[in-house]
């Protein structure tokens, strides 16, 4: 049955090159744990990429609950986590997953950087990896104040802070983020959540289809 | 034009292409070690990877609560600010008089900017051949150097960080329910509680009763007679009782409103 739906396919869009591509790709013996233990460091990169789907999946049901205004974001997502049926671990998911994917990702670059595997030819990739470690870093961020508690405000302020003692440009980066020269309010919490949850993570995506553009084009670097 | 089955059209479809792909998987035989295909073979195994580590992760996060403080309150000057520990380090190095007042500037962006600028360009700063960690000194040691300091800055904002005080900070009031009360035990023993909660702060449909606004007399003659969903003669307690409940009702107040 299966077979038939996709020959039915094939028939009408050749997509077989497409899903021979997906396929074919050759697992070298140095980087598979089932023959080398030690291979395992070679699982960070897809456990982060494990951890990135888990973030938009738990972030999207988030996103049925939270309301991004001073008056009803605490209130939101207070109702999500002790009202809802299972909002509790939703909002744990998206939590704990933003930590475990810094830890993660850093393990993935230490692994890179100690086996020198981002020498000619992969230079643009590793280039590509340190943007999405800064992408990663911002969605953390801006995430940690849309909970609008103490914590999130408070750490919101001192970052703002930091941003401000920047030479020449510090002022406007931090209007240009927080909406006001003053007030963390109202326009802060609306560009945090924008920033949160449609500019970064489309940059994200595109950084992370690069990446893996180039790793399928390059191959897994060779065995120390 | 012709009809053929596997027909493909390239870009002008009236010229057909010859040839439909055939879906076979790649012959790995020649290469060296023991290669093997990643479908389906190595998927199956790295999905039984990823089956372990999501189960350690739901053990997570439904074993550990995720922190959630009162409400913000931008007038509360006393608060002690924290960031998520992943930024901890940048912001304990803020800490020191090196990089703190007029150089600051050392702290936020020269330390920092040569830090993760170093990183960004690590390919074009370690150009040799050579890929083992102790045949290029200079990466690993300033990667050491990195990771050490890194871990240093973050336990002592961590150790320097007044846990307990933050705990309190931060935390969210509680409506004080005095269950006690004689008022409270005679709304516990007619039921009140189960439709309304035993926090009395409502469930579902069922209104709160902290803070409804109505006078003693208005709460007794609801118990009586019910109101909207809520049927009559639920209460069946002596007048007496009716009115210490009622009074006890009529005073709970929400807090901070
Ligand atoms: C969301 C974050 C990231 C994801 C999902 C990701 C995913 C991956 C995956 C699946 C691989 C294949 C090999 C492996 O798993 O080890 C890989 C390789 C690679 N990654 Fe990442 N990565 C991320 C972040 C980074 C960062 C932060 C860096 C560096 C700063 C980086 C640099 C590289 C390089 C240079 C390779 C090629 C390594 C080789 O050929 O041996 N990646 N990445």
């Amino acid at each position: 049955m299966l077979n038939r739906i996709y020959n039915w396919v094939d028939e009408r869009l050749d997509i077989t090159p497409l899903w021979r591509d997906i396929a074919d790709h050759e697992v070298p013996e140095h980087v598979n744990p089932a023959h080398h233990f030690s291979a395992f460091v070679y699982c960070f990169g897809g456990l982060t990429f494990f951890i990135v789907v888990i973030q938009i999946l738990s972030g999207m049901f988030l996103a049925m609950y939270y309301v991004p205004d001073i008056e009803n974001a605490w209130q939101s997502v207070y109702y999500l986590q002790y009202e809802v049926a299972y909002g509790k671990i939703i909002r744990s998911m998206h939590h704990w997953g933003a930590s475990l994917a810094i830890v993660m990702m850093f393990l993935h670059m230490l692994r890179v950087f100690f086996q020198g595997a981002y020498k000619k030819p992969r230079e643009l990739n590793w280039i590509v990896g340190v943007l999405i470690f800064f992408v990663m870093l911002g969605l953390g961020l801006t995430g940690y104040l849309l909970p609008w508690d103490m914590k999130a405000l408070f750490a919101t302020k001192v970052t703002l802070n930091i941003i401000e003692s920047v030479p020449f440009i510090g002022e406007h980066l931090k209007v240009f983020i927080a909406g006001d020269s003053e007030i963390v309010g109202a326009q802060t919490i609306t560009r945090f959540f924008a920033i949160h949850v449609f500019f970064l993570p489309a940059a994200l995506l595109g950084l992370i289809a690069l990446h893996f553009i180039m790793i399928r084009k390059q191959g897994i670097s060779g065995p120390l | 034009m012709q009809k053929k089955k596997g027909m493909k059209y390239v870009g002008d479809s009236r010229i057909p292409a010859e040839n439909r792909k055939p879906n076979v998987p790649k012959d790995y035989t020649e290469y060296p070690g023991k290669t093997e295909p990643f479908w389906p073979n190595f998927l199956l195994k790295e999905w039984l990877v990823g089956a372990v580590f999501l189960i350690g992760f739901l053990i997570l996060t439904v074993s550990a609560e995720p922190p959630l403080e009162k409400m913000a309150d931008p007038t509360d000057s006393s608060y002690i600010p924290m960031p998520d520990w992943y930024f901890l380090f940048l912001y304990q190095l803020l800490k020191y008089s090196y990089a703190s007042n007029e150089f600051i500037i050392f702290g936020t962006v020269i330390i920092p900017g040569l830090a993760f600028g170093a990183l960004l360009l690590a390919p074009f700063l370690d150009r040799g051949p050579e890929r083992r960690p102790l045949k290029r000194p200079l990466a690993t040691g300033f990667m050491m150097l990195a990771i050490a300091s890194i871990t240093y800055l973050t336990w002592e904002a961590a150790a320097n960080h007044d846990w307990e005080k933050a705990k309190a900070q931060g935390q969210i009031p509680e409506a004080s329910i005095d269950t006690e009360d004689e008022g409270y035990k005679i709304a516990e023993a007619n039921g009140c509680i189960s439709c309304h909660g035993s926090d009395l702060a409502g469930n579902g449909s069922n209104p709160s009763l902290i803070g409804t606004g109505l006078t003693a007399e208005e709460i007794a003659d609801i118990a009586r007679n019910g109101n909207g969903n809520m049927p009559a003669g639920l209460f069946t307690g002596s007048e007496e009782e009716l009115k210490i409940m009622a009074e006890y009702l009529a005073n709970l107040k929400e807090e901070g409103k």
